[in-house]
């Protein structure tokens, strides 16, 4: 029995406690990053520009998710699962149409008139501000749960303490392993899907190879658009829904896509786990894990209550760090996308 | 009828017009060659007759139909395939994926194009899982013209196919036009090499200052000495 030898032999405590609040902290946030990500790359990669209403546009896919669970209650009872998870994928739906209409009134236009991309990119900002101003007017400034009643709680036992994971923490996970597995298969053996990356790749030979731009365009703001409502759903889902929900996300997302390559939804993926991963282990506290090493340590050596590499307040600073160092020493991101531009 | 009738050509990008009274006539299963010094609209008309730059006043006519000014995306299912001069693969795609995206408003069984472009450029065959930006020029410029062959066009227009590479390279792309168009292909090139091309072209056009200064067969261009003196450089 070697392995519970090896159990055994760890600090139980401390581990669980860094499984907990260091290891699936990380995934839960990375996976939201990450879902967030995908529409940020595929939207620069493909129509050039920097989406920055992203973060809002995760917001008000869950303000539908919210309106929707307002309408039908019952729905979740149905099948047991979260009421606003079940009516994510209409809230998805919603809010994909919602961004192929902002595309036709703001960013089209400009497309078709050639602007200079830094036009676009304030339009961008334009629409961000403009989005922010709507949500707040429609859903006020307050914070608001997304269901009434409390959350199951999923504990599995691991050394005689327990992992702890709440439902939309696990369906966040699940579901954000299904949308990899899906947008694989999309990419690599749809003919839309290959088309998408043939037009980040070289968007004059695309056009010339006969590809419609509008397609690959609105299926860009289909995907874009309801894997940020996914996103922003399951992340009220776990903590609450307020106005600024994402916005707050939105720096480390664009690292995420950065980091992972613009136009590589795979990198993107991997962007936003490495990111929540690193915000989370940065402002973990490593004192808990060091303590038990004391005995081995030398007398003078005093481990501090807290031993973080950066305060919790001052979390933002990691992907703003992430994002300058690739900027640096790795322009294309780790995956070699498109350059920075 | 020709295959293809661009009369009186006129266009350019905005500002003064580049092309100033080009025509080209092409009959179907022909080689055509443009050539002519920097700057005297060999691409453009070839970018003009593709729907990249805007016709002001002349008529292109292919297969018959008007095509002046019609969208790249159109002219793909006219019958018209154009091979760029640069940039012309998708460099993180496959070599497969790369001819599978020429075959992209095809919704019919393409397998046998695919052996048939393998078959041409049998070195692409062995690198059809390798992303195409990761091949040597020569073989990218087999990936650009096979990816252009798989719509089955009647026209095959080419920017430049040699430009830039090693002459054992040029060769092999010449032998390989060749061959296309001996499988039934009319062929529209523009090329800097112009007397190896003139060699192999069924109709030569030679161009100065946006218009045609010459034209005639292929081998009565290379034995004009007029054009031997101006535009193919010294004798050989």
């Amino acid at each position: 029995m070697g392995e519970t030898g090896i159990l055994a032999a760890l600090p139980m405590n401390e581990f669980v406690f860094f499984i907990n609040k260091g290891l699936l902290a990380g995934l839960i946030i990375g996976s939201v990053y990450a879902l967030g990500a995908v529409g940020v790359t595929l939207i620069a990669g493909i129509l050039r520009f920097s989406h920055f209403p992203h973060g809002d546009m995760m917001t008000a896919g869950a303000f539908f998710a919210l309106i929707l669970t307002a309408i039908f209650p019952t729905a979740g009872a149905l099948i047991g699962l979260p009421t606003p998870f079940v009516l994510m994928p209409i809230a998805m739906a919603i809010t994909a149409l919602f961004a192929i209409g902002i595309d036709r009134v703001f960013y089209k236009p400009l497309r078709t008139a050639n602007v200079k991309p830094i036009v676009i990119v304030m339009a961008s900002i334009g629409v961000m501000l403009m989005m922010q101003g709507l949500i707040r007017l429609f859903g006020g400034t307050e914070a608001r749960q997304m269901e009434a009643g409390s959350k199951d709680i999923y504990k599995i036992p691991f050394g005689g303490r327990d992992i702890i994971l709440t439902e939309p923490q696990l369906l966040l996970i699940l579901f954000t392993a299904a949308v990899v597995v899906a947008l694989h298969f999309f990419l690599t053996r749809s003919r839309m899907g290959k088309a998408m990356r043939a037009m980040a790749d070289n968007a004059d030979l695309a056009r010339i190879s006969g590809i419609s731009t509008d397609h690959v365009v609105r299926t860009t703001w289909v995907i874009a658009g309801s894997l940020a409502a996914a996103a922003g759903t399951l992340l009220a889902l776990d903590v609450s829904l307020k106005p600024d929900l994402s916005f707050n996300a939105l720096l480390p997302i664009f690292a995420a896509a950065i980091v992972g390559g613009i136009g590589k939804p795979f990198g993107a993926i991997a962007g936003g786990l490495l990111v929540g991963f690193t915000e989370t282990l940065a402002v973990f506290n490593w004192s808990v894990l060091l303590r038990p090493l004391q005995p081995f340590m030398p007398e003078w050596l005093e481990l501090p209550q807290k031993l973080a590499f950066v305060p919790t307040e001052y979390k933002i600073v990691i992907p703003f760090f992430i994002l300058i160092a690739v900027l640096i020493w790795r322009p294309t991101g780790i995956f070699k996308g498109s350059l920075v531009k | 009828m020709s295959l293809l009738e661009m009369t009186d050509i006129h266009g350019g990008y905005g500002g003064a017009n580049i092309l100033n009274g080009v025509n080209i006539s092409i009959e179907a299963d022909e080689i055509g060659v443009i050539v002519g010094p920097n700057g005297a609209g060999k691409s453009t008309t070839l970018k003009a007759l593709f729907g990249l730059l805007r016709v002001s006043q002349g008529s292109i006519v292919f297969n018959g139909g008007p095509i002046t000014n019609f969208a790249p995306e159109k002219l793909v299912r006219e019958g018209l395939s154009f091979v760029p001069q640069e940039f012309n693969v998708f460099p993180t795609m496959s070599v497969h994926e790369n001819l599978e995206m020429g075959a992209y408003i095809r919704r019919d069984d393409f397998r046998h194009l695919l052996d048939q472009v393998y078959g041409f450029f049998p070195p692409l065959k062995d690198k059809r899982k390798q992303p195409a930006g990761e091949l040597s020029g020569g073989q990218r410029q087999m990936v650009a013209i096979g990816r252009a062959l798989m719509t089955e066009p009647r026209l095959l227009l080419l920017d430049e196919p040699t430009a830039g590479l090693s002459p054992l390279y040029m060769d092999e792309i010449f032998d390989r036009i060749i061959a296309i168009n001996k499988s039934g292909v009319g062929i529209l090139m523009v090329e800097q090499n112009a007397r190896q091309a003139l060699a192999i072209a069924h109709r030569g056009f030679v161009l100065a200052t946006g218009r045609n200064r010459f034209t005639g067969t292929g081998a009565e261009l290379v034995a004009d000495p007029d054009v031997a003196k101006s535009f193919l450089g010294g004798g050989e």
